[in-house]
């Protein structure tokens, strides 16, 4: 009996091994695709409905997954692995799947103003040497930066031109202007940089001048005023400080809902002087008018003088039917001036 | 959108009195509502307050019309009437057609004798459809 079932147990433990070993390999019909990188591994190997349905739906998958998971595991054992901290662990290749972007690619970023302008005037971009020949120092330098060609800050010597002030120090001056250039350069980067990205920028306000007019004085007289906590509400102003023109928007409209009785009245009695039978006097054209007339009067009088004596009298005539005209033309002219919109009293 | 500035209403005015004379004040002084004349993008709309009023919630960029269009002014300032404005003009209008006479003939002519010429309504076919035969 005991050798029995020794026998037995012995039997089933080889078959349990023989099974374990069996479940390490697994048999497909097609390989299977491996990215060992991202850890990817497909299967292209046909799924027999038949199966799907037989086993049943939830041991057929779960057997399929075991067996695909079983065949990756397999692949990484392949790889190179290295003892850290005691965990064995395996260098992931590279991934060979290419994975779409995760956002949408940059846009292109506007051009500056220099690259507009040369645009607009086809100015090409010349390709430069990388160095340029320093005389002073015999020998090949490069064409900006540090130790450059021609560099004029760095001069020992320079002759004090003639129109210059003789206590000035050149050297400042030339390092000040270095400074200016630079920090010109890097206030238009900025310009650029904030008109690529849309950034609104605030803007330069007033700028400090040598010669100030007496509008500009005034301006930065206002502009320091309000420029407290406050807004310039508790400040003093000199004895005879006149309050500013015209702060604020140039142009200034009536509210869009306003006071709707107010505006009917308005337009009413705009309506009201319109119809109105006695015409307003506009000065200045009643001026011109009357100064065109004499100038037409004093013309007919010049060439009623230079005809000879038969055309004397029908230019008479006509000079004084032409001055009567003038005259009523004049009147009713200078009348109806301002005289539009007749009520279509035809 | 905004009212219509003192010489905006002027010329305006000066136009539309061309055509129906004094009855503007019929159409600012309405008895059935208040309605009133707004600017929007160099065009004249005419529009009752309450059409004002939930027009404000459009921004100018999205908002095309409002009420009627009157008509527009041009880039030298001058109004230029629109046939939109013809159902509130019809009814106060003045005669329609050519003159057949000058001004000053006019006014010194006798009651019988023909002043307007019907020839230049051009739309009354349309607009009469129904009631010629």
């Amino acid at each position: 009996m005991a050798a029995c079932s020794v026998e037995e147990l012995l039997a089933k433990a080889e078959q349990e091994e023989a099974e374990k070993l069996k479940s390490i390999s697994v048999e497909k019909e097609l390989d299977l695709e491996f990215d060992v990188g991202n850890l990817l591994a497909c299967d292209k190997n046909r799924i027999e409905s038949r199966d799907f349905r037989e086993r049943g739906k939830e041991d057929f998958l779960r057997s399929l997954a075991r067996d695909n998971t079983q065949l990756l595991i397999n692949e990484i054992w392949k790889l190179p692995t290295e003892r850290n901290e005691e965990v064995l662990v395996a260098k992931l290749p590279e991934q060979t799947t290419r994975l779409p972007r995760e956002k949408p690619p940059p846009k292109p970023r506007p051009p500056t103003r220099w690259e507009q302008f040369a645009k607009l005037k086809g100015i090409q971009k010349k390709k430069k040497t990388n160095l340029v020949w320093d005389e002073t120092a015999k020998e090949w330098r490069r064409r900006w930066g540090y130790k450059r060609a021609n560099d004029d800050t760095k001069e020992w010597l320079i002759e004090v031109p003639g129109s210059s002030d003789p206590n000035e120090d050149q050297f400042a001056k030339r390092n000040k202007a270095k400074k200016e250039r630079v920090a010109k350069n890097e206030f238009n980067r900025l310009k650029n940089i904030a008109r690529a990205m849309k950034i609104k920028t605030p803007g330069v306000g007033l700028l400090p001048k040598a010669q100030q007019s007496k509008d500009e004085l005034l301006k930065a007289v206002s502009v320091a005023k309000t420029s407290t906590a406050s807004v310039g509400r508790f400040q003093d102003s000199l004895p005879k400080e006149k309050p500013p023109k015209n702060s604020g928007k140039k142009r200034k409209f009536d509210p869009l809902i306003g006071d709707f009785s107010s505006e009917k009245q308005k337009q009413l009695e705009l309506l009201q002087v319109m119809g109105n039978k006695t015409p307003k006097l506009d000065l200045t054209k009643a001026v011109n008018t009357q100064m065109r007339e004499e100038d037409r009067e004093e013309a007919a009088a010049r060439r009623r003088k230079g005809r000879k004596m038969p055309g004397k009298g029908g230019k008479g005539k006509g000079g004084k039917a032409g001055g009567g005209k003038g005259g009523k033309g004049k009147g009713g002219k200078a009348g109806g001036g301002k005289r539009r919109g007749k009520p279509g009293k035809q | 959108m905004r009212p219509l500035t003192e010489e905006e209403t002027k010329t305006m005015f000066e136009k539309l009195s061309k055509y129906i004379g004094e009855n503007i004040k019929l159409l600012v002084d309405r008895p059935d509502g208040t309605y009133c004349f707004r600017l929007h993008q160099d065009r004249v709309f005419y529009m009752s307050e309450k059409i004002l009023k939930l027009a404000t919630n459009f921004s100018r960029d999205k908002l095309i019309s409002v009420g009627t269009c009157f008509g527009k002014f041009t880039k030298t300032k001058k109004f230029r009437l629109h046939i939109t404005a013809l159902d509130f003009l019809a009814p106060y209008a003045k005669g329609f057609g050519v003159a057949a006479k000058s001004t000053q003939e006019c006014r010194r002519v006798d009651p019988m004798s023909i002043v307007v010429f019907h020839q230049a309504d051009v739309g009354e076919f349309i607009r009469s459809e129904e009631t010629l035969t």
